[in-house]
């Protein structure tokens, strides 16, 4: 276990290191950041639009009396969507699909020599590899988890229109009614901290297989696990620090 | 010229090089046979830098590589070139940004210059206009030339080749082994080839190392090597009964 941490730990410190030419670097980052962010919009606004839409009709169910104003249910569905449903559920669905990618694409070059390829020309290999995609997940992570916030309000809208069991007004009014900008800041914190995690896990992951194609698969599903655990004890960290 | 003096390599318990000294000369094809599980690959990786040697030193044209650290090394790895068992092309990229990538990373040529530089290296592999194929569309001969290629366009000091002959077939083994040996004397390269195929020993083995488990057991060139009464190696490399009576006919 400390062994792994302080394996970890090198191979991030490596990773950061001063690149050999910059240029080739921002290069892979952009690679990296249409990856991570166009290639992941399809899922994320999917996943929001259901939760949003889940959330504010599960509210709705508990919360409708005649002693409850309906604009409880807009604040309800706001503050959660923000504060948990978006940033976590977002990260755990990005460790499955961008964290699984990462740990088999770092393995494979791994098992077919071609990070010993990178080694012997003089190239930092964490660096080039692992940095990219640290940096991808801090900044895009961060852009996908606002996108699905704001697509996880808009699936609480559709489900009001819809339902009719709150009106539309009301949840609109209920959205803008006594927002705490805090909850805002929150969210941001838990998006780059769950960006930072998937990424270096998974790479940490795939960049230390040993073996074949079996491994290879092995490291990927332990990336996600582990990003997984992870993220929900991060999220548990920073709730309780920040609120 | 490299200088491998008295170097043993251990994984665990598993003592892989015993103690392996030998010199390698520029501007000759330099083989190191042995069966499987003699510690060629191993002695290979040692040399390169991929394992640290558990003891004995590795120096590159009077430099100690052993003991440098990763930026010290920086400098002498842009003059390696190396060709991997499998080639190891980058299979995100097309062949022409797999040649190019050591100059964009180490070079500040223009772009025109690295473009004229990778067709150099393209033509002379035989492989001029393949610029725009991804490693996945090439047969293995051609990825091994790829890898040549690659490996030559830093104009290496040191050039190191893993097995080039694995999955080829007799021909193109004969072609590349052919590339490999006209490489090393044009631009006088320190060829380190690793190798169990015959054909790569008789056609250009200028000088040839022989490990058997863990030790150097017997170096000469290929002319050599069939006069030999060393046991060991003669049942190495006659091992076959084509090779036998190939040997009876010299």
């Amino acid at each position: 276990m400390f062994h792994s941490l302080g394996k970890y730990i090198l191979l991030l410190r490596l990773s950061f290191k001063k690149p050999e030419k910059f240029s080739v670097y921002w290069s892979e980052i952009m690679r990296e950041m249409v990856s991570v962010g166009i290639g992941s919009l399809g899922i994320v606004a999917i996943i929001s639009l259901f939760i949003g839409a889940v959330a504010t009709i599960q509210t709705a169910f508990q919360l409708i009396s005649d002693f409850i104003p309906k604009t409880v249910v807009g604040g309800i569905t706001r503050d959660s969507t923000i504060l948990e449903f978006s940033p976590t559920i977002t990260a755990l669905v990005l460790a499955g699909r961008v964290g699984s990618a990462m740990a088999s694409q770092i393995g494979t070059m791994r098992v077919t020599e071609q990070i010993d390829a990178l080694e012997i020309m003089g190239v930092n290999a964490p660096g080039y590899l692992i940095s990219p995609k640290i940096i991808a997940g801090v900044t895009m992570i961060p852009l996908l988890v606002i996108i699905s916030v704001c697509l996880g309000l808009t699936g609480g809208y559709i489900a009001c229109a819809a339902s009719q069991d709150v009106s539309t007004n009301d949840y609109l009014r209920g959205l803008t009614d006594g927002f705490n900008p805090v909850i805002a800041t929150v969210c941001c914190v838990k998006a780059v901290s769950f960006g930072f995690v998937i990424t270096s896990i998974c790479s940490y992951q795939g960049f230390y297989v040993n073996g074949g194609s079996l491994e290879v698969g092995q490291s990927a599903t332990r990336g996600v696990v582990w990003s997984c655990i992870m993220i929900l004890f991060c999220d548990l960290i920073i709730s309780r620090l920040l609120l | 010229m490299i200088e491998v003096q008295d170097v043993y390599k251990t994984f665990g318990e598993n003592e892989v090089l015993k103690g392996i000294t030998a010199n390698f000369q520029p501007g000759k094809t330099n083989l190191i046979i042995g069966g499987s599980g003699s510690g060629k690959t191993t002695l290979l990786k040692c040399i390169v830098g991929l394992h640290e040697p558990t003891k004995g030193e590795v120096i590159l044209d009077g430099e100690n590589f052993t003991h440098m650290n990763f930026e010290q090394r920086v400098p002498i790895r842009t003059q390696i070139g190396m060709l991997f068992q499998n080639s190891a092309l980058f299979d995100s990229m097309t062949v022409e940004q797999n040649i190019m990538f050591p100059l964009n990373l180490f070079t500040d040529q223009s772009k025109s210059e690295k473009l004229d530089r990778a067709n150099f290296c393209l033509e002379r592999v035989n492989l001029a206009g393949k610029n725009k194929l991804y490693p996945s569309e090439l047969s293995g001969g051609m990825k091994k030339r790829v890898g040549i290629a690659r490996a030559i366009s830093m104009q290496p000091k040191y050039l190191f080749v893993d097995e080039p002959n694995s999955g080829l077939d007799p021909l193109t083994s004969i072609l590349i082994d052919e590339l490999i040996a006209e490489l090393t004397q044009e631009y006088s390269i320190t060829t380190v080839v690793v190798t169990h195929d015959m054909n790569s020993v008789m056609g250009i083995g200028d000088h040839i190392i022989f490990l058997y488990q863990g030790k150097k057991w017997w170096e000469g060139s290929n002319k050599e090597i069939a006069k030999t009464d060393n046991k060991e190696l003669n049942d190495f490399v006659f091992a076959s009964p084509f090779m036998r009576a190939a040997k009876e006919k010299l």
